[in-house]
């Protein structure tokens, strides 16, 4: 460091007066953008030579070069209503995007046949979970392995005109369900079309559930969601396992896919009585195991036995509609399921990850724990984002059962807006959409019985425009948080953090351009699902994607979804990650539990029976401290105030005579420590 | 101040008593006349001029006294007791203390206060007496009468009756064990028992809602059974206590309730009522149940969510058990403890090492309660029923049971003496003996500002009575789990100190007022277990259960003069301001300045109706209320995905196969809005229908009434 800084000295000096003034100028500043992972090191002292650069003016000249440009956006996919590019109007807006192949010969839609393709995004302004800055992004294998001003390229790259707009690092959708299996079918949307949404929708990155049936095995169910997984997604994915019953089979099975997997997050459910569900007990166990093995707990908070109950009193009473589904699934108990999946997790100190956050009671409590102290996270998920649960009531069967999902989307209208409060004020921390969509058909599985309606709404494509028109156009959120509650809070979680969920020199290529003033009007006519139904049908969202770059490679442009099914990766997380963990780490170490050094209580004990009755003693009999060490230093103490010597030492186990309460006297006298004064 | 409103009150009734002369009637008729009063009044006309005057506008004034304060027609008869009048007794309400033999020198002196001390040295100054505050005095009007007589009238004069809406001066005629009048210039009988109160509270005797006086515990027995605590309770001024009947599981709930009661009928010493626990849920225990509350009185029962594997019952059960409960109209006690995760934590804890009663509340952290009763409280919400919280004993809990009173769940809390008293630091005494009185259940919090917070709730009225949990067993029984914290015999001491710890916690430090203590400590208690007015107020026809308290008593807590049987007191050493001076229970007077009378077996079972306003009324218009409609839709008729019959993956279902809409008629189908199709706007066709997925339609074509528009 020590010598560089003298070389640089030395080398502004060599150069002409004319050029060292804006190379130094510019440097200088440069360096506080990016902080820790800006930049390559020592990419500065090249870039000052670069004449080329400089002499074409791009450096520093940020105004919007409109005028000079063929725009793409004539052939906008219809899916788009984009309102914002009528063209008169294009001038006086921020200038779109433009891309550029430097070289003819790459034509961009068929970018795959290029071996290592070379992306340079130039003018944007970086949007990462802690700062904004302009500069410009080089990307390479999929990686990005340049940022800055006055990037130092090679030959032959693409090149996209940012146009000052944002770039924002790919969206992760935590939770999503593709592909999965319900009585013997399957989610309309596969691997291939659900990635296919979420690459529309800004999403670079899905973590999908591993729902293995109760009582088979976990690894067969992970490695049959990795065969459908790797066969089909478009982007790149990871997986969460939901532990459905707990054994020691099941708890070495889930030794192994934290060791080797790479899973560090299981779902546990407190509902579905009979079948996934688990006793407190349970839950214990497994929050205590993944404690040890820094896994992330998360859970499904629904007071089971509750909705069980209520479900049997709804039918009783005839109603057999959607509207029963919301009905005996009151907030209540999505409240008090998350109020003791909490007080749980804090006993076992093991981080805890709420999934669905669907209701206003259940965020309030996720945020007093946060505010007690407790390592818990909240998700909310698009649904409960962006719409209610006044739906369940509608006349149309189809409609109404469309937006059945577990815990329901809340009755009142006032949730969607107080869930997006928390989630900007840092309460809640990541958004998932638990896209899982079933086609009509399917759903109508429960026309005559509501508990039979197969449960999930869609969201993957609409979640990042969703939270951007419902929280950053409203003033609750700034750009960066958005950033963070759509991709960085999720990487930190899943331990992926830097790799995703930042714009960083050696960070994944999952790029967003995202554009905060176009409108579009969500139908389920030209949404990418498969699902007939939208749950936001006729919403009108602000902001959406311009161009998304996965693995480096464009595949949404103009509206146009370049997606190529297989080639997305399995991400392996590894546990223990620092978001989640390091604070638990700090508690194990301070909440250590001391017995407290006492002589032994000699004094007279009751007789008893051990028959029936009495607290619950799991280990009566075996008590650890039968055979104590006697500690004869504190045999001094006595019964009061009166040092008289100790006896001789009582023999340690106090033989229990039969008699009914008779009280039984050590052989050497009345030495007891039990002073009763 | 208060001398200055007593003289006032002085003046007054002393001008009423002289207008009253001449109107009336003997004493006797005093009951007859209650029907027919009013139209005595309208009778004034005939009335001499000079009388008729006063005499209306009396009455009215003293009305603001409230509904309860007097027997109407009482007034009436009050003016013609010449003979008390002419002694100068009425009225003249200052004191005598010399004209009297003090009982107060006789005191017993186990039962010796300083307070006493104190005043005993005062009188040897007779002249600065009057200006102080005098004791209570008892005047036996005729020595014949022994003061444990059986039809005892008496008359308590001049002292403050403190209800829990107001307080006002009065004097209690009490007849056969019940109150006969409240008000002032009673006419009264000869042959009475006049206690001079001059100016102290007469209070409701205390209830205490929960005492556990035969809870057996692995074969033995608590050391106060019904006779040596009630006692205790008589001592600390509570006059009734509600006990638990804990029959184990697989005992019937009724014969334990009749052992329980044919145990207290023999040795209880004041009135008491009986909850019966409920430690497991099936049909026979519905029947018992529904006997319990329809023929033995019983409307309160205990669920308990700790104790694994022994009374602890499931979510689903106490759904069941609540909704049945509710149907019976009684109040469902909950011990609010997350007992799977207590015996997870115990079994830690003996793991780590740690046998002592440190474990105990280390295994019961205090978010086990808080919880626990967080999860009542949404049972409780969901069935509509009123849910009731024994043992408030963190701050968090209590906090979760505020902020549910602020939602209106009908949800009552109760702290008990040790919670509001003491706190848990004392579980890490070197001590082994000391440490182990202290075991309770829930467990008493390590944080020292809890009782601080409890007596703050208490007196703004989110937590509503206050028990004692009383159930003290001997070191030697504590001593069952001298080498595991598990099983130690859970129980601490209480009920004789709980009145006066209220008072010094709450009332002298001026967060609650006498009145709010009046509530917390009986009346709130009679009102949720349906036994008020009878019990809990100072009202004519109510028991004759009154203490007078002194709030300047200040005594020391010591095991050495307690009533108890128990060898430790978990308040040892603490100061309490605030203490009776005398009990009456049943009429009798039971306690005296240190001096306790009580006799063995005179407590009756007192029976309870079910549905007590205090916690059915808002219930029942809930129910009104919250009557829940399906949507009324045309049949669906679409396609329907065919999935095979035997449910693997899938939401739980119990009534899959008993919908009762599955057997109705074919409903009309709606032609209007026949224009469903399933593949009408789609763009992108390769996708959803892979083989495997099959689609029946109706046989009618695909006319369905959802449409996707």
């Amino acid at each position: 460091m020590a010598e560089r800084r003298g070389n640089w000295d030395m080398a502004e000096d060599d150069l002409p007066v004319y050029l060292a003034r804006p190379g130094t100028a510019d440097q200088v500043p440069r360096q506080k953008y990016g902080g820790l992972f800006c930049n390559v090191e020592g990419a500065f002292e090249s870039k000052t030579i670069d004449f080329d650069a400089l002499s074409v003016g791009q450096r520093g000249s940020r105004t919007p070069r409109t005028a000079k440009r063929e725009t793409g956006f004539d052939a906008r996919n219809p899916a788009y209503d984009n309102k914002s590019c009528s063209g008169e109007k294009r001038g006086l807006d921020s200038p779109q995007l433009e891309i550029r192949a430097s070289g003819g010969k790459e034509v961009l839609q068929n970018m795959r046949d290029v071996k290592s393709d070379r992306l340079l995004i130039k003018g944007g302004r970086i949007v990462n979970d802690d700062q904004s800055f302009h500069a410009d992004i080089y990307m390479e294998d999929g990686l990005i392995k340049q940022i800055g001003d006055n990037l130092i390229v090679p030959g032959g790259v693409k090149t996209i005109e940012a146009n000052g707009k944002m770039v924002i690092p790919g969206g992760i959708d935590i939770h999503t369900h593709f592909q999965m299996p319900y009585r013997g079918t399957t989610t309309v949307d596969d691997f291939a079309q659900g990635s296919k949404a979420a690459l529309a929708g800004g999403t670079t990155m899905i973590v999908d559930h591993v729902i293995p049936e109760a009582g088979s095995s976990l690894m067969e169910a992970y490695d049959q969601w990795r065969q459908w997984a790797d066969e089909k997604t478009c982007c790149d994915y990871s997986l969460h396992v939901d532990i459905t019953h707990w054994n020691d089979s099941v708890k070495q099975e889930v030794d192994n896919l934290i060791k080797d997997k790479g899973v560090n997050s299981f779902q546990v459910y407190m509902a579905y009585k009979d079948y996934y569900q688990m006793s407190n007990s349970e839950l214990y166990e497994v929050f205590t195991f993944l404690a040890e093995r820094g896994g992330i707990a998360q859970v499904h908070a629904e007071n089971g036995e509750i909705i069980a109950e209520e479900q049997a009193r709804m039918l009783q009473m005839g109603i057999t509609g959607p509207e029963g589904h919301v009905l005996s699934r009151p907030e209540e108990l999505e409240a008090e399921a998350v109020f003791r999946a909490i007080t749980i997790a804090s006993q076992t100190n093991c981080p805890l990850y709420v999934t669905r956050v669907m209701s206003k009671s259940a965020a309030d409590i996720i945020s007093l724990a946060r505010k007690k102290g407790n390592v818990v996270f909240g998700e909310p998920i698009t649904a409960s984002l962006g719409t209610d649960g006044t739906h369940y009531w509608s006349k149309n069967w189809a409609k109404a059962a469309s937006f059945v999902t577990s815990p329901p989307l809340s009755p009142d209208p006032t949730t969607p807006d107080y869930l997006n409060t928390l989630l900007s004020s840092g309460d809640l921390s990541v958004t998932g959409s638990a896209h899982c969509t079933f086609s009509v058909a399917q759903k109508a599985i429960g026309k005559d019985d509501f508990t039979q309606i197969p449960e999930g709404v869609n969201g993957v494509e609409e979640r990042m425009s969703l939270i951007w028109d419902k929280a950053v156009t409203t003033g609750k959120m700034d750009e960066n948080m958005f950033v963070a509650v759509t991709s960085t809070n999720s990487a930190k979680i899943l331990n992926l953090y830097p790799r995703k969920g930042r714009i960083a020199v050696g960070s994944d290529a999952d790029l967003v351009i995202w554009d905060t003033d176009s409108i579009r009007t969500i139908t389920a006519k030209t949404q990418q699902s498969a699902a007939e139904y939208n749950v936001f049908e006729g919403m009108e969202l602000r902001g959406a994607p311009l161009v998304v770059i996965c693995q480096g490679k464009i595949v949404l442009e103009d509206g146009n979804l370049h997606v190529t099914p297989g080639v997305g990766r399995f991400i392996p997380c590894s546990p223990f990650p620092d978001f989640a963990y390091k604070r638990v780490k700090a508690r194990k170490q301070l909440a250590v539990l001391r017995a407290v050094p006492r002589g032994m209580y000699d004094g007279p004990v009751s007789e008893f029976s051990m028959s029936r009755g009495g607290t619950p003693s799991a280990s009566a009999r075996t008590s650890p401290t039968k055979q104590p060490v006697r500690n004869l230093h504190q045999s001094g103490f006595s019964l009061a105030g009166n040092p008289a010597p100790c006896g001789p030492p009582t023999p340690d186990d106090i033989p229990i005579r039969p008699a009914g309460r008779r009280i039984v006297v050590p052989p050497g006298g009345r030495s007891n420590i039990t002073s009763l004064s | 101040m208060v001398e200055r409103q007593r003289q006032r009150g002085r003046q007054k009734s002393r001008q009423a008593s002289i207008l009253f002369v001449g109107l009336g009637k003997p004493p006797s008729l005093v009951e007859d006349i209650m029907s027919d009063c009013r139209r005595q009044w309208n009778r004034e006309d005939e009335l001499p001029v000079y009388l008729a005057g006063p005499i209306t506008t009396g009455p009215n004034q003293r009305k603001t006294y409230g509904m309860f304060s007097s027997v109407e027609g009482a007034f009436e008869s009050k003016t013609i007791d010449f003979d008390n009048y002419a002694v100068g007794r009425k009225g003249s309400r200052t004191p005598r203390s010399r004209s009297q033999e003090r009982v107060l020198d006789t005191g017993d002196p186990t039962g010796k206060m300083p307070s006493e001390a104190r005043e005993e040295s005062l009188t040897n100054s007779p002249g600065e007496r009057d200006d102080r505050r005098p004791g209570v005095e008892v005047i036996y009007s005729s020595g014949n009468e022994s003061p444990n007589g059986k039809s005892e009238r008496l008359l308590i004069k001049g002292g403050r009756v403190v209800n829990d809406d107001q307080s006002l001066y009065a004097d209690v005629y009490i007849e056969d064990g019940l109150i006969k009048q409240v008000g002032e210039n009673l006419i009264v009988p000869g042959g009475v028992t006049v206690i001079e109160a001059n100016g102290r509270m007469v209070i409701p005797g205390g209830i205490d809602v929960n005492t556990c006086l035969m809870k057996p515990f692995l074969g033995t027995q608590p050391v106060d059974d019904f006779l040596q605590g009630t006692k205790a309770a008589l001592a600390g001024g509570t006059t009734m206590i509600i006990d638990h009947v804990t029959p184990q599981p697989g005992d019937s709930l009724l014969e334990a309730f009749e052992r329980w009661q044919e145990a207290a009928d023999k040795k209880a010493s004041c009135d008491y009522s009986l909850h019966v626990d409920i430690p497991e849920w099936n049909e026979t225990v519905k029947d018992e149940l529904e006997l319990l509350v329809q023929e033995k009185g019983i409307n309160s029962f205990q669920l308990y969510m700790a104790y694994k594997d022994l009374y602890q019952m499931t979510d689903s059960q106490l759904y069941e058990a609540l909704s049945f409960l509710k149907k019976l109209g009684a109040v469902v006690l909950v011990h609010a403890e997350n007992g799977d995760l207590i015996a997870q934590e115990q079994r830690k804890i003996l793991g780590m090492g740690i046998t002592g009663p440190e474990g105990h509340p280390l295994s019961r952290p205090e978010e086990l309660e808080a919880e626990a009763v967080f999860r009542a409280i949404t049972l409780g919400n969901r069935v509509n029923c009123p849910v009731y919280i024994t043992k408030v004993m963190s701050k968090s809990a209590a906090d979760t049971i505020t902020q549910a009173r602020r939602k209106g769940s009908v949800v009552f809390g109760e702290p008990i003496t040790a919670s509001l008293a003491t706190d848990g630091s004392h579980y890490w005494s070197k001590n082994w003996a000391k440490a182990a009185a202290y075991v309770t259940s829930p467990p008493l919090s390590p944080d020292p500002t809890t009782p601080d917070h409890l007596n703050t709730l208490l007196s703004c009225g989110d937590l509503q009575v206050v028990g004692s949990a009383h159930c003290a067993y001997s070191i030697s029984q504590k001593a069952i789990g001298k080498d595991d914290f598990t099983l130690i015999p859970e129980g601490t001491n209480g009920v004789e100190e709980r009145m006066g710890f209220v008072w010094d916690k709450a009332v002298a430090m001026g967060k609650m007022d006498e009145n709010q203590f009046v509530a917390v400590t009986s009346t709130n208690a009679a009102k949720i277990f349906n036994l008020y007015p009878r019990k809990g107020r100072i009202a004519v026809g109510s028991d004759a259960d009154i203490v007078i308290w002194d709030p300047e008593n200040i005594k020391t807590i010591t095991s050495k003069l307690q009533q108890s049987a128990s060898e430790y007191n978990i308040f040892e050493g603490l100061e309490c301001r605030g203490g009776p001076v005398l009990v009456l229970s049943q009429g009798r007077v039971v306690y005296e300045e240190g001096k306790l009378q009580a006799q063995q077996g005179t407590g009756r079972f007192i029976p309870r109706k079910p549905f007590p306003d205090y916690a059915y009324q808002r219930i029942k218009f809930r129910n009104q209320v919250k009557g829940k409609q399906g949507v009324i839709r045309g049949m669906y008729d679409g396609p329907v995905y065919d999935v095979i019959p035997t449910p693997k993956y899938i939401t739980p279902a119990p009534s899959a196969k008993t919908s009762p809409t599955s057997h109705q008629p074919p409903p009309i189908r709606n032609l209007h809005q026949s224009n469903f199709s399933l593949s009408g706007a789609q763009t992108d066709d390769n996708v959803p229908r892979r083989s495997g997925h099959r689609i029946v339609a109706p046989p009618g074509g695909r006319s369905n009434i959802t449409s996707l528009g």
